[in-house]
């Protein structure tokens, strides 16, 4: 066990995936009206995971890092009930750039002290799956990605990864960036008192400003809609219509 | 936390917007623990005839016991509004899971915390909140339902004590109990200002409980008859502040608030279910969402869960300000719960011939509501606490 650590996770607010999502005006962002935000689920594997070295040391401190507009407290706020020590908003508007954001959290991170940098292996909006990489690299970290186990002992962590037909064990020193994937862990639930304590728990707000952007979005779009499923007959009857359209229209046989 | 519920519940008057970022995070969370521990076991606990009692501890551990009591004694020290929420989720879930938390906390630790004495309460809230003690509570008799006051239950003042004798009827977690609330006449029988209540440990001689058998509603929850046979108990255990019948009615008000809420949560979940089986269940092809009748029982179901919803959110901020009436209240309970009847009757018949089955919720939901209608003041009793409140005239 490794003592007194302190531990960053970032955390995204994303669309709740069972959102109905529509594109905005101007075809480059959704449009936000009635739509339920969560803690991205991947990062919530970070939160856990830094919980449980918390509460299996007995000491050491969590901090919660979120970039973006104010209602990402309200997201910081679920990490705090959860029972996260405290958290920083990085208050801006970040960029579809990837790299522009992580140099954001990269300059904010460098003179936190931290032993561990944890995050989520990719957030369920963009699917970008830059941001740890980026960060570990422009700080000077071992980075791994998608992590599904985590031991940390005498300054450094062991880690396992699933990999094509199997999985990869590696072990690298402290401080360390790592991305989580689901396998992790079993992220709690925040409880009732953890709630009511959160509200209470610091909350920094530091305004930051984000560097050009070198990607921007040209459109978004939604998937075409499905067509409408097709009765090809009914009962025994209808199987030689039904391999005919399997073979030769959805090309499935 | 990760991979939200397809549940999603009914806001079709933005009321979310009516809470705060708190009451919302307590919402969620109950349905989320609803989703993840409850539903996967609640077809076989009902089928079964148990409850499931392995999920006490989790419920402890969120802090669901009490949860309107203040942090002190063990508890999460929420409003009234939040409190409400979770017996809304709980009641999602299923009708007999939330009579477990009302009773442990609105019956069992509210007594306890209105009435008791400050070393009853340092003593007791906080085992109670955590799950290791369980409560029930002891009003009903065989021959006093509606009519409390009549009740038989005695208890007489010794030396050291009070040796209580009586039985108690429809007590919800009573075999499970390890202390149970009791109410008994300390004076002339058809007195009933000397109505007081007792702090009981289940375990004592003379102390029996056993299940009530045969039940077609509220199968997860244990419903059992108290047997009290010349049970000694030390002069503490007498709820010092209690004082006829005014003080149990005043327990059953702060359950009824929370059922009301349930209500919600109830019409809720069978609202959810009929509206996903008839967008997918396809009848003489197209889906049954598509036919006038089908829709007319949908626009029902959510309008009446609209006006569900406001009256009990309105009630828990009065609640909150300190100004809710008992009648208020009664109002709440009556209204919900029949409406929560009602969606239940109404998704089962949408779902047509399914709907009788277990791996669907409706007809579990409209079986439990029976109970939940008839339980904690009638539906006809709370219309003639309205009908006094209106008139003057008690007509009971």
């Amino acid at each position: 066990m490794h003592h007194n650590m302190r531990i960053a996770i970032l955390l995204r607010r994303v669309p709740d995936t069972t959102s109905k999502i529509v594109i905005g005006a101007g075809a480059t962002t959704i449009d936000p009206t009635g739509v339920k935000f969560i803690p991205n689920p991947y990062d919530e594997y970070a939160i856990e995971a830094a919980l449980a070295l918390k509460d299996a040391a007995g000491e050491g401190e969590t901090v919660v890092i979120s970039f973006g507009a104010d209602a990402v407290q309200e997201t910081m706020r679920t990490a705090l009930a959860m029972g996260v020590d405290r958290g920083v908003h990085l208050q801006g508007e970040p960029s579809v750039d990837g790299l522009a954001n992580a140099r954001v959290l990269a300059d904010h991170l460098r003179e936190g002290g931290y032993d561990l940098i944890l995050c989520g292996k990719l957030a369920v909006d963009d699917y970008g799956q830059q941001t740890g990489p980026m960060i570990a690299e422009l700080l000077g970290l071992p980075c791994a990605t998608a992590i599904t186990s985590l031991v940390v002992e005498n300054g450094s962590a062991r880690v396992t990864r699933e990999v094509e037909g199997g999985v990869e064990n590696a072990t690298c020193g402290l401080p360390a960036l790592f991305t989580c994937d689901k396998g992790l862990n079993t992220p709690r639930l925040p409880g009732l008192k953890g709630i009511m304590a959160a509200k209470k728990k610091p909350l920094e707000v530091v305004p930051v400003t984000t560097g050009a952007a070198q990607v921007t979005v040209a459109s978004l779009a939604l998937p075409p809609e499905r067509p409408a499923g097709r009765i090809v007959g009914e009962g025994a009857a209808a199987v030689p219509a039904l391999i005919e359209a399997l073979t030769s229209e959805a090309k499935v046989l | 936390m990760a991979g939200s519920s397809e549940y999603t519940g009914v806001d079709f008057y933005d009321v979310d917007a009516l809470l705060s970022e708190e009451e919302r995070a307590v919402r969620d969370t109950v349905r989320q623990w609803v989703d993840d521990a409850l539903m996967p076991v609640i077809g076989d606990c009902y089928i079964e005839g148990r409850f499931p009692k392995q999920l006490i501890p989790g419920m402890a551990e969120l802090g669901l016991f009490g949860a309107n009591l203040p942090e002190e004694y063990g508890c999460a020290g929420l409003n009234n509004v939040a409190y409400g929420l979770i017996m809304q989720e709980l009641e999602r879930g299923d009708s007999g899971i939330r009579s477990f938390a009302s009773v442990q906390g609105a019956l069992v630790m509210y007594p306890i915390y209105a009435f008791g004495s400050e070393e009853q309460k340092k003593h007791w809230l906080p085992k109670l909140a955590s799950g290791e003690e369980i409560g029930c509570f002891g009003l009903t008799e065989p021959d006093f339902g509606s009519n409390p006051g009549g009740m038989i239950t005695t208890a007489r003042e010794t030396a050291d004590g009070w040796v209580l004798n009586g039985t108690k009827m429809w007590i919800t977690n009573g075999s499970q109990a390890t202390v149970s609330i009791i109410w008994a006449k300390t004076g002339d029988i058809d007195d009933p200002k000397s109505i007081r209540g007792f702090i009981v440990p289940t375990n004592l001689p003379g102390f029996t409980a056993k299940d009530q058998k045969g039940k077609l509603s509220l199968r997860a929850s244990d419903t059992s008859e108290l047997h009290l046979q010349d049970v000694h108990v030390p002069k503490d255990a007498l709820l010092p502040e209690s004082g006829g019948l005014k003080s149990p009615l005043m327990c059953l008000t702060q359950a009824r608030y929370g059922i009301a809420w349930g209500g919600v949560g109830a019409a809720m979940a069978c609202f959810d279910e009929a509206r996903r089986y008839a967008g997918n269940r396809i009848m003489f092809g197209k889906p049954i969402a598509a036919t006038q009748i089908q829709q007319e029982r949908l626009a029902e179901m959510m309008s009446e869960i609209t006006k569900a919803q406001l009256l009990v959110l309105q009630l828990g901020r009065l609640k909150d300000r300190g100004t809710m009436t008992p009648q208020q209240v009664s109002l709440a309970k009556r209204n919900n719960v029949n409406i929560a009847c009602e969606c239940a009757r109404e998704a089962r018949r949408l779902l047509g011939g399914n709907g009788i089955l277990i791996e669907y919720h409706s007809m579990r939901h409209m079986a439990n509501l029976e109970s939940v209608y008839t339980y904690e003041g009638t539906h006809d009793m709370h219309s003639l606490i309205l009908g006094q409140e209106i008139t003057g005239i008690p007509a009971y």
